[in-house]
């Protein structure tokens, strides 16, 4: 009994060993994955190419231009003659911020109810909006009063990621979405593709049964998640400074339930497509909306309601939710019960779905 | 199980694909520890009949007995019994000869001793020895076959249904292969066999020809051969084409087939002298020809119980 699902675990392994695109997959695709959303999607957004039109002149007009420039949010190109020629370098794509100084700037700056400056922002990017518009609330330090006082209603305190940085928000839940990539795609190509064979043909004919298949062939993939998982937090720490505050212990067995789900997941996906070409298919149907909805990049609140029940079947989202519980506000497992019960729900209902699909029969 | 009683006993079996019939009402009665040949053209039902006998495919209707159980019923209980081959190579590519043996031998559930045992006793038989350590996606056709057959028999079964197990192989390969089944057999396993090879097919203790989902014929092959319905005559032309045209017209002729330069003409059996009405009409065409009546051979057997074609004269068999 055991021995059969042993076969089956140690011919996989044998089996991966000797296909070196998967095996480069298993490291490459986290690697890529990694580097991918760790630099290139960032929301920090700094270096925006801006230009001003500055039609005060004044000693105080250079300083607010000085101060932006400081910033490190802007980097100015060469000045522009007029407004009309400040839209048409926007338009050209060629900046993404227009400041706009008027020749009254020194009075306005006097008139509480009047803006004193204007900052024209290429909405068509996004979150260049979001970003600018910070920059607008910008008071310059070491000037208080120079441009106006302002009342402060709200002081922000941004917890657990003080710095802000897109980094420590994007790579644990990361962990997530490269583990749902994967190991749905592994499990459901590895009986997909001994389907097209012919070799599982050949296997239900042997005494063996349905779950030490299964079992057998899904084992080896919990501890291949598990590597990912280590390596995406490694290169996390070291490339990002991505801190682990809670325990290493709820982090893996978190992530072994995930793995699991995912797993089963893939698993269905298998009983249901024919080819391996069918398997990636259905595998990237269910991608797409596990990150889009998962909260993995957009907040899940701002989703309207249909999104949100969506997204309750993904178990992307509640894994999203835990890990970064656990990684960055270091709450315990225990606190996690929620997404983790849903999880476990995920995970029992396709497991069922798949048994009772999965037949030792060809029809 | 009683010694007398038949391996395999299967009644009105019938299988639907859709709209499709595939196996249409077979009857079937396999002999123990003989071999038992299917030989029918490609879609015949042949492959679709054995997969309902080990338990692939559940029947549509009609009952299938194997060792005694029921199928598909008693599958699961009957699996360390029976050995299966499948049409296609169906082991593992990427694993050696001795992975893909030593697998099978654990997935029957063979300890370590009878595991080593068993896999080097089948080495030596089916000569791997030398290409334990070979991958089995680089062996030759008839490698493949001897490690399939290997594969299907590490757990002794006590039957073997083997599909169209010679299709890609060379014909000393199909020789030896066929040695060995006969080896099998005398040590008294069951062997059920489908193949599209005439010369197979009589290498069988019994046969049954499907067509078209249907048992049209079934016997030992010289039981088969002695009672065609047919009267074989042979006719040695210089110009078969010629020969061909001049019989084409004869109402009793129920078909014609070319092998080489000669020609199997098979006429109805109420024709009197066969030979003889066969010789007049070639000589009234002006076609010199020596013409005998001989006795069928499986590929007469085959034609008249396929139901000889449609149009005897572009009509040949095989």
């Amino acid at each position: 009994m055991l021995q059969r699902m042993l076969a089956i675990m140690l011919k996989e392994v044998r089996q991966l060993a000797r296909d070196r695109l998967t095996f480069g997959m298993i490291i490459g695709i986290p690697l890529m994955q990694m580097l991918l959303f760790g630099y290139a999607i960032n929301f920090d957004v700094r270096n925006l190419r801006a230009a001003v039109v500055d039609e005060a002149g004044t000693s105080l007009s250079r300083a607010l231009v000085g101060d932006l420039h400081a910033s490190g949010v802007v980097e100015f190109a060469a000045p522009s003659p007029s407004v009309a020629d400040l839209r048409r370098r926007m338009s050209a794509g060629e900046i993404s911020v227009g400041v706009v100084i008027p020749p009254d700037f020194e009075r306005r700056r006097l008139e509480p109810d009047r803006a004193a400056v204007q900052l024209l922002v290429d909405g068509s990017e996004p979150t260049v909006d979001g970003v600018a518009r910070g920059l607008a609330a910008l008071p310059a330090p070491g000037r208080d009063g120079a441009y106006r006082s302002r009342m402060q209603f709200f002081e922000v305190r941004t917890e657990y990621n003080p710095e802000r940085r897109t980094a420590v928000q994007v790579v644990p839940a990361l962990i997530g979405v490269i583990l749902n990539m994967t190991m749905v795609i592994f499990t459901a190509a590895a009986i997909v593709r001994e389907r097209e064979r012919g070799n599982l043909e050949l296997l239900i004919t042997t005494p063996i049964r349905s779950w030490e298949l299964m079992a057998g062939k899904l084992l080896p993939y919990v501890l291949i998640g598990l590597v990912q998982t280590t390596l995406i937090l490694v290169v996390g720490a070291l490339l990002f400074d991505v801190p682990v505050n809670g325990h290493l212990a709820d982090l893996y067995l978190a992530a072994a339930l995930f793995i699991a789900a995912t797993l089963t997941l893939g698993l269905v996906i298998s009983t249901f497509a024919k080819t391996q070409f069918q398997a990636f298919q259905l595998a990237f149907f269910t991608m797409l909306p596990s990150i889009l909805l998962s909260g993995f990049m957009f907040p899940f609140d701002g989703m309207p309601k249909p999104a949100q029940w969506i997204a309750q079947v993904l178990p992307l989202t509640h894994f999203v939710v835990m890990i970064r519980g656990i990684v960055l506000r270091g709450a315990p497992l225990i606190d996690l019960y929620v997404p983790a019960a849903k999880l476990g729900a995920f995970l029992l209902v396709t497991l069922v779905i798949a048994t009772l699909r999965f037949h030792k029969r060809l029809d | 199980m009683n010694v007398e009683s038949p391996a395999v006993v299967a009644r009105d079996l019938t299988r639907r694909f859709g709209s499709v019939l595939a196996v249409n009402g077979v009857d079937l009665e396999i002999p123990q520890a003989r071999i038992y040949g299917f030989l029918g053209p490609n879609g015949s039902g042949k492959s679709t009949t054995i997969r309902m006998l080990c338990g692939l495919l559940r029947p549509s209707s009609g009952t299938a007995e194997v060792l005694g159980q029921q199928m598909p019923r008693d599958a699961e209980r009957l699996r360390q019994r029976l050995g299966y081959m499948t049409q296609k190579f169906s082991l593992w590519d990427d694993l050696t000869v001795h992975e893909n043996l030593e697998f099978m031998a654990r997935i029957f559930g063979l300890d370590a001793a009878r595991r080593r045992d068993r896999i080097a006793a089948s080495a030596a038989e089916y000569d791997l020895q030398r290409i334990l350590r070979q991958r089995a996606g680089t062996l030759s056709g008839g490698q493949r076959q001897r490690l399939a057959l290997a594969a299907a028999t590490l757990h002794e079964p006590e039957m073997l249904m083997l599909d169209e197990p010679t299709s890609a192989v060379d014909p000393q390969s199909r020789r030896d292969f066929w040695e060995s089944l006969f080896a099998l057999a005398s040590r008294g396993v069951t062997i059920l066999v489908s193949t599209h090879y005439m010369d197979e097919a009589e290498r069988c203790h019994r046969l049954a020809i499907l067509a078209e989902g249907k048992v049209v014929a079934e016997g030992e092959p010289k039981q088969l051969m002695n009672d065609i319905a047919a009267s074989v005559v042979e006719i040695e032309a210089d110009d078969v084409m010629a020969a061909r045209r001049a019989l084409a017209a004869d109402s009793q002729l129920k078909s014609l087939a070319q092998l080489g330069t000669r020609l199997h003409a098979l006429l109805d059996p109420a024709a009197v002298e066969p030979a003889e009405r066969v010789r007049r009409r070639l000589q009234d065409a002006g076609v010199a020809a020596q013409v005998a009546l001989v006795p069928a051979s499986l590929e007469d057997v085959f034609v008249a119980a396929t139901g000889f074609g449609h149009d005897p004269v572009a009509g040949g068999a095989g």
